[in-house]
């Protein structure tokens, strides 16, 4: 790929999504444009660029943002985040006696995050005092949102991270896939978001999950990102960050609890785990 | 280092989960039948058992409640590792004593987070 059309589609997919793309990242851009060129009947990268250039199509470039965004995730990826739930987020919460807790799992990808914290309150019901939950969860690819809602997943899929009793109590076989309860699925409701444009629609939020995104942005990018979190928090609510993540340097508006590494809270909020850094 | 018995007549499978326990840091044991494993844990009790269903002379869920009822048999954590996918084979196994199931094929990050999950890594 030559530097002209790799700053092209670095430009777009930074416009688009945010994703800072080094040149050093040349492989993954050709690993995974090559077989959408084919797919699209294109003899070349080349061919491709050449028709997002000339006629901008948008659903071309939805499709490169889409190849381009990495949907890693397996059921309860890290398990660091869901013991923090558990241990200081929701006994918080529900301490202050709210009617509802509300959660938003940002960049979901094909839905184990939300899924897990579904299962993981349907079978803990003591963690929110009767406190009615709603999960929110969202991505930018409206084709891994599509696998999230259907609920539908591979048997290599529901052996990362989910133990068999969880597996046995909420998934039915269907033909080769495993798919989640109605009940669970119930407890999620999937929407397409660019964390580029602001999520205001989606209400006030308790607890955001936005885990390993940040990574693919460069400082600016994370510190709006941070800025369109914080303007959906309600005070004192709580962020989970993946593990290599933190907001240190790029945002005034979460602190970190203390000794609960990837756990923040949102500035402004009564401080009711008592547990924040100075 | 924790010790698993590896109980499957493929030596091809044998030998694929020896190299990934080994890089778990697992001292491995080999059996190629329920029988054989049932010996070698009368002698030798292990940790951890990666164990077929389907297998000659003794097969996975048989020597699996065998052990159970074997002094120290409660002890070592058994994984079930079997082409044997469906709900009612995975409930019989767990219902024997079974910790853990794995639904072949199997790769390395599977093993590693169902080890992960019962706590042998």
């Amino acid at each position: 790929m030559n530097s002209s059309d790799f700053d092209f589609v670095s430009g777009l997919l930074k416009r688009r999504a945010g994703i800072q793309l080094t040149t050093d990242k040349t492989y993954l851009l050709e690993s995974r444009l090559a077989p959408l060129a084919r797919k699209e009947g294109l003899a070349s990268i080349e061919d491709l660029l050449q028709v997002v250039r000339s006629r901008r199509d948008e659903r071309l470039i939805s499709q490169i943002v889409d190849v381009m965004t990495t949907n890693e995730t397996f059921f309860f990826r890290d398990k660091t985040p869901f013991e923090l739930m558990k241990e200081v987020a929701l006994p918080d919460l529900s301490s202050q006696r709210k009617p509802r807790i509300r959660i938003w799992c940002a960049a979901c990808s094909t839905g184990q995050e939300p899924y897990s914290l579904a299962m993981m309150l349907e079978d803990n019901p003591v963690l929110t005092k009767g406190a009615a939950v709603e999960i929110v969860a969202t991505d930018i690819s409206p084709r891994v949102l599509e696998k999230a809602k259907s609920g539908l997943y591979s048997q290599f899929e529901v052996q990362r991270g989910l133990p068999i009793q969880m597996m046995m109590k909420h998934f039915k076989q269907k033909d080769d896939l495993w798919q989640i309860s109605d009940k669970i699925r119930s407890m999620v409701t999937f929407r397409e978001h660019n964390l580029m444009d602001q999520p205001t629609m989606f209400g006030k939020f308790d607890v955001v999950f936005i885990r390993n995104v940040l990574i693919y942005f460069d400082q600016p990018t994370k510190s709006q990102v941070l800025d369109r979190v914080s303007s959906v928090m309600n005070p004192g609510g709580y962020m989970l960050l993946g593990a290599a993540e933190t907001v240190i340097g790029i945002s005034k508006k979460f602190e970190a609890v203390k000794e609960r590494r990837g756990l923040y809270q949102a500035v402004g909020g009564a401080n009711k785990s008592g547990i924040r850094a100075a | 280092m924790k010790r698993c018995l590896i109980v499957d007549d493929s030596r091809v499978v044998r030998k694929v989960a020896r190299r990934i326990l080994e890089d778990l840091k697992f001292d491995t044991m080999e059996a190629a039948d329920g029988q054989q494993a049932l010996e070698q844990c009368r002698a030798d009790m292990p940790e951890a058992i990666l164990l077929d269903w389907n297998m000659p002379v003794m097969n996975g869920i048989d020597f699996l409640r065998a052990l159970r009822r074997e002094p120290g048999g409660d002890r070592p954590t058994v994984v079930f590792c079997t082409t044997e996918n469906d709900m009612s084979h995975i409930a019989e196994a767990i219902r024997s004593g079974a910790n853990e199931y794995i639904m072949k094929p199997f790769d390395s990050e599977i093993i590693e987070s169902k080890f992960a999950e019962v706590g042998l890594v």
